[in-house]
């Protein structure tokens, strides 16, 4: 079953309730997503470390060939 | 993170230890099998890395092993001197920004810096 944008905002929403979140559907198939996430939690810390705590807001969606969430595009930054 | 009991995350230690730039792709960087692998894997062709592929299709354990080593769900995922760079969307954007030129000064890796400029040209 494939995740709806709304339920992905969600779930980023939650981990990060100030961010600025933007989802587009990629390919207009519910299954390739790309996400732009700016949030003051990301200050001062590497892309790699801000990827991986948007993934765990995620909670294992990404996971493997049973995840519901094929491609997440992501963009991470700080507020300017 | 990093589990030596698991004979997977031991494979992927020696492998990341025995070479400068490892790419976990799948397929190999001949064939890759993915978009997202082949993104990265023509990249690293296009600028004149050497890099080791490791094709995690062939083998479950390294399939999954990756995975929790690097805390990333996701495949490509790009090592540099033993230390995690990210995975596909990191490395274009580090390629576009010119961070992975930087990157690959301060390691030490041997790159084609006007094949990095063409890139960035075409996608600017």
């Amino acid at each position: 079953m494939a995740m709806e944008a709304v339920e992905i905002e969600r779930l980023i929403r939650a981990a990060f309730p100030t961010a600025e979140v933007e989802i587009t559907d990629l390919a207009g198939d519910g299954n390739h997503f790309a996400a732009t996430v700016t949030a003051e939690e990301f200050r001062g810390l590497n892309r790699v470390r801000q990827h991986q705590l948007v993934y765990a807001a995620l909670k294992g969606k990404m996971e493997g060939s049973r995840g519901e969430l094929h491609a997440l595009a992501l963009t991470t930054k700080a507020p300017e | 993170m990093n589990d030596m009991s698991n004979p997977a995350h031991a494979a992927i230690k020696a492998d990341i230890d025995a070479n400068d730039v490892v790419l976990f792709m799948k397929g190999t960087a001949s064939m890759p099998q993915c978009g997202f692998s082949s993104r990265v894997a023509g990249v690293l062709n296009y600028m004149g890395v050497a890099f080791k592929d490791v094709n995690v299709l062939a083998d479950e354990g390294v399939r999954n092993g990756i995975k929790s080593f690097s805390d990333w769900p996701t495949i490509p995922q790009l090592y540099v001197k033993g230390e995690f760079v990210g995975g596909c969307d990191i490395v274009t954007e580090m390629t576009l920004s010119g961070e992975l030129d930087a990157l690959f000064d301060a390691k030490g890796v041997a790159y084609d810096r006007e094949a990095a400029e063409k890139i960035r040209a075409a996608n600017a």
